[in-house]
């Protein structure tokens, strides 16, 4: 059977693509549209690495097809930083060492984003409910709280 | 594998009934694309609901409130009048899964997953809901506990999909409550749930109530037994022990990893008791 022709768009740049209808979102950002930011550690929802935001909403890549993506926006990892200049997020994910093989972060990150975006001023036991489908398994998890925390502190400081 | 995302419901019936393979309706995916991935389905067709906007709404419909098929949980918990008029029901569905897992699950999924340990569930049975089908019939109502026959079973037919969930209208002083227990706090499956909706008179008597238990059985059970058991109290130590044992009384469960037998009869009975004084607390504020 024929592919499907998608038009999307993907941090803010108009993409299409073709595929099939096994292919998840995660599948065409890695393996089509070679954006590799985003990572496939369970494909079962379980684990967060492939976060993206799809039509502002923080869903996990590998639970959404790819034929589901026609005229619908994602923004994945790689357009957090602009040109060179980091997100405060990942500014202070540095700084904190709130990474240790790196795997999770990008999805941390994605998580993170979002919930800064919806409440600046997010208690530990909030930061660490919105992360609970995000798994770490270098950190303890301690660090990155911190971080989030410090960027969200900083963030109200302006 | 087909995939189709018709804007229509009658247009989402005929792709379904006219499926020679076997063909599944997508909503949020988080369990179809879950059980694609892990060789447990190989469907023929998709058809995607979400295009169909009854699907997609949360709309007030003779003083209850219809629910499509397709809200993700995070669109539920954003709705604050509905959350105040069925908090058992909301919070309920926001304990599927993650933050990212709520951006897509459905209470029409959780359905028709056809899990015994479906968080929504036992809190729609206890409000009462009925989902409204759509198959090549035309539409029916079923009761919500109705629609579940065992483990990925259900009564609908060939063709047939929910399309919405109606919940009745609130009576004054009338409040739900959902409480499940896993072993970790968050991103697990249902031990055991429980759900309880109850109204109470001017003198804090409760007037009706209605219980759904999760985990406990083939099916989620309405508990008509736990209900009578405290029609007519206050929930006093006498009231909250009948509730108990006929919560108990009802249990079929199984062992598993989750839990044995006997653990699950015992969280039921205490998970009963305290949706049962949530929902009491919370009615009366009303």
């Amino acid at each position: 059977m024929a592919k499907h022709h998608i038009h999307a768009q993907v941090n803010g740049d108009k993409v299409e693509y073709l595929c099939e209808t096994e292919e998840t979102l995660l599948d065409v950002l890695r393996d089509t549209l070679h954006l590799t930011g985003s990572k496939e550690g369970c494909a079962s929802g379980d684990c967060g690495a492939c976060s993206v935001m799809l039509d502002g909403r923080l869903v996990c890549s590998c639970l959404v097809l790819g034929c589901e993506m026609n005229g619908r926006k994602v923004e994945t990892i790689e357009g957090m930083a602009q040109g060179e200049t980091l997100h405060p997020l990942q500014q202070r994910f540095l700084e904190h060492a709130a990474l240790q093989c790196g795997i999770c972060t990008p999805g941390f990150l994605v998580a993170s984003k979002a919930l800064l975006e919806r409440n600046n001023d997010p208690t530990e036991t909030e930061v660490r409910y919105w992360l609970a489908g995000n798994l770490c398994r270098c950190t303890g998890y301690d660090k990155i709280v911190t971080a989030v925390m410090d960027t969200a502190a900083a963030m109200r400081k302006g | 594998m087909r995939y189709e995302a018709p804007d229509s419901v009658e247009g989402a019936v005929a792709l379904l009934a006219g499926a020679t393979g076997d063909a599944r309706v997508l909503a949020g995916g988080t369990d179809l694309l879950v059980q694609m991935r892990a060789d447990m389905l190989d469907p023929e067709l998709i058809v995607d609901i979400k295009k169909i906007s009854e699907t997609r709404a949360v709309t007030e419909e003779k003083g209850g409130w219809r629910i499509g098929a397709a809200v993700t949980g995070a669109e539920l918990k954003e709705h604050t009048r509905l959350k105040k008029a069925w908090p058992g029901v909301v919070e309920a569905a926001n304990l599927i899964g993650s933050t990212q897992v709520q951006g897509r699950a459905t209470l029409g999924g959780n359905l028709c997953n056809g899990s015994p340990a479906a968080d929504s569930v036992p809190a729609l049975i206890a409000a009462g809901a009925v989902a409204t089908l759509a198959g090549p019939q035309g539409r029916r109502d079923l009761p919500v506990e109705d629609v579940m026959l065992g483990p990925r079973k259900l009564a609908l037919q060939k063709g047939e999909i929910v399309v919405s969930f109606l919940l009745p209208p609130k009576a004054l002083r009338s409040s739900d409550a959902y409480l499940r227990f896993i072993p970790r706090t968050e991103m697990d499956i249902a031990v055991v749930g429980a759900g309880v909706s109850l109204t109470v008179d001017a003198s804090g008597i409760i007037t009706t109530a209605r219980v759904g238990l999760g985990a406990v059985a083939a099916r989620v059970l309405l508990v008509t037994k736990a209900a009578q058991a405290i029609i007519g109290s206050g929930l006093d130590e006498a009231a909250q022990a009948r509730l108990e044992a006929a919560a108990r009384a009802a249990c079929r469960p199984i062992d598993d990893k989750r839990g044995t037998v006997d653990f699950r009869v015992d969280v039921a009975a205490v998970l009963t008791r305290r949706a049962a004084l949530i929902a009491l607390d919370r009615a009366r504020a009303n």
